[in-house]
């Protein structure tokens, strides 16, 4: 393939998987002892798409499921958190490189790095970028986009760590491991 | 559940009529005319302007009233949120203190505050008629073809109009998918605890995006079975040539930008002070 960056297989997981992203916003589910916050199941998926398909299909689903959606939900486009979406779409996908999850291994090692690279990429998406892209684009008072920056940024890092990591090893389940046929004796 | 989504809404309209690429344009300069400025001025003049063109493309309000409410709530827990964290915040910004209400601690309301804000919310009111009408005014098999006309490679192009092929075919197995689970006694009404409900939304979620993750094997197949990607280019059934509303709009949104530009550096700032 001359163009492997982005082949078709890439294009189609970002095309669908921005469908998915979109619908997913819309089924939230409310966390109940905490008021006024819901468990964002967009963002368990994109943990998905993104170490199986890997950085280049992650960061299209962030970049096209977030602008997209906000224009079909909320008729406007806050592009720092599109740019956030993205970015944090190409940091799953980078662990892509150390998983197999097609060939249905997900164990203790591979949950670890998983969870590095979530935590890492989302703490520099949400508690660094969106608040500086929140200042300089829309004027916004520094203390305010630091402490939304911070919720939204924890919230997202515990559910995709445990939902996201449950949702990633049940996805494996169902893939066939390699070498799982053995001769009979 | 019922997803609101915005959608394309057909009638005949010089705004209908625009190529999907030229309002594309548009849309984006207008963006970044809202999003670099802070010139009350410019921004009410945007928002007369979008409220106009929305009356030409005769949108009635009652069909995207939904969003509007929305977008209000937000706003106001916006300002609300400003208000809370910063309200010394339009002092900083044009450097004087006229205060309206005394309140206690820094909590006094002062005019610059009030300005301050005024113009946040209008940066948004500014692009909001805008963007309701590029998506209720562009066929979305014509958006596809805009995004590679205003150069996207077209692969990115065809990902964006495989969204939008494909979400009413996710809503709908969606649908399928909670009545199946409903007939074998998952409740989906009603109160209950936290734990329960993830097993609920689970028992839907789960076959939903494994299903549908299966349909990428056999899209990404059909089309590579019809040579997708093989050429530097594609044509789109639904490309047109710009016609001369296209031209005029393009050079309209143009021209503003570059007056809002023009203000922002002869002022050296992006902020319009009327207090000085």
């Amino acid at each position: 393939m001359k163009k492997d960056w982005l082949s078709i297989r890439t294009i189609v997981a970002a095309g669908i998987g921005a469908a998915i992203f979109i619908i997913l916003r819309y089924i939230s589910i409310p966390v109940g002892f905490v008021p006024n916050t819901t468990v964002q199941l967009s963002y368990i998926f994109l943990a998905l798409i993104a170490v199986v398909y890997g950085p280049v299909a992650g960061g299209l689903v962030g970049l096209i499921g977030h602008s997209l959606g906000d224009a079909l939900q909320y008729g406007s486009v806050w592009w720092s958190w599109v740019v956030v979406s993205a970015i944090v779409g190409i940091g799953f996908g980078l662990a892509s490189h150390f998983l197999k999850i097609s060939d249905g291994e997900f164990g203790w090692k591979s949950i670890a790095v998983f969870n590095l690279f979530q935590v890492v990429t989302q703490a520099i998406g949400w508690f660094l970028i969106a608040p500086i892209l929140d200042i300089s684009i829309y004027g916004e008072p520094a203390n305010k986009v630091f402490v939304q920056g911070f919720t939204a940024g924890i919230l997202d890092i515990v559910t995709v760590g445990i939902f996201g990591t449950l949702l990633i090893w049940i996805y494996t389940q169902t893939r066939t491991k390699v070498g799982s046929l053995k001769k009979e004796a | 559940m019922r997803m609101h989504m915005l959608s394309y809404i057909d009638r005949a309209t010089p705004i209908h009529q625009m190529t999907g690429a030229a309002k594309l344009i548009c849309f984006i300069l207008w963006s970044v005319i809202a999003m670099t400025t802070f010139d009350t001025r410019v921004l009410v003049f945007m928002l007369i302007t979008g409220v106009i063109i929305f009356w030409v493309a005769k949108v009635r309000l009652s069909e995207i009233s939904f969003v509007l409410s929305f977008i209000l709530v937000f706003l106001l827990l916006n300002n609300l949120g400003i208000y809370i964290f910063a309200p010394r915040q339009g002092t900083t910004i044009y450097g004087t203190t006229h205060i309206l209400v005394h309140l206690p601690g820094i909590f006094s309301l002062t005019c610059e505050q009030l300005f301050y804000q005024l113009n946040v919310s209008l940066k948004y009111f500014a692009v909001i008629p805008f963007a309701l009408l590029f998506i209720v005014t562009t066929q979305p098999s014509e958006f596809a073809a805009s995004l590679n006309r205003i150069g996207v490679s077209y692969r990115i192009a065809y990902a964006v109009s495989i969204t939008l092929r494909y979400i009413p075919d996710v809503q709908r197995s969606y649908h399928e998918i909670a009545q199946a689970q409903q007939a074998r006694g998952v409740d989906l009404s009603g109160k209950q605890k936290f734990g329960r409900r993830i097993r609920r939304a689970s028992a839907i979620v789960i076959p939903l995006i494994i299903s549908t993750l299966d349909r990428i094997e056999v899209v990404s197949n059909a089309m590579e079975l019809r040579r997708f990607g093989k050429k530097k280019k594609r044509t789109w059934y639904h490309g047109r040539p710009f016609t001369r509303i296209d031209y005029l709009a393009v050079l309209f949104a143009g021209l503003l930008l570059i007056l809002s530009l023009w203000l922002t550096l002869q002022r050296g700032s992006r902020y319009y002070n009327p207090f000085i």
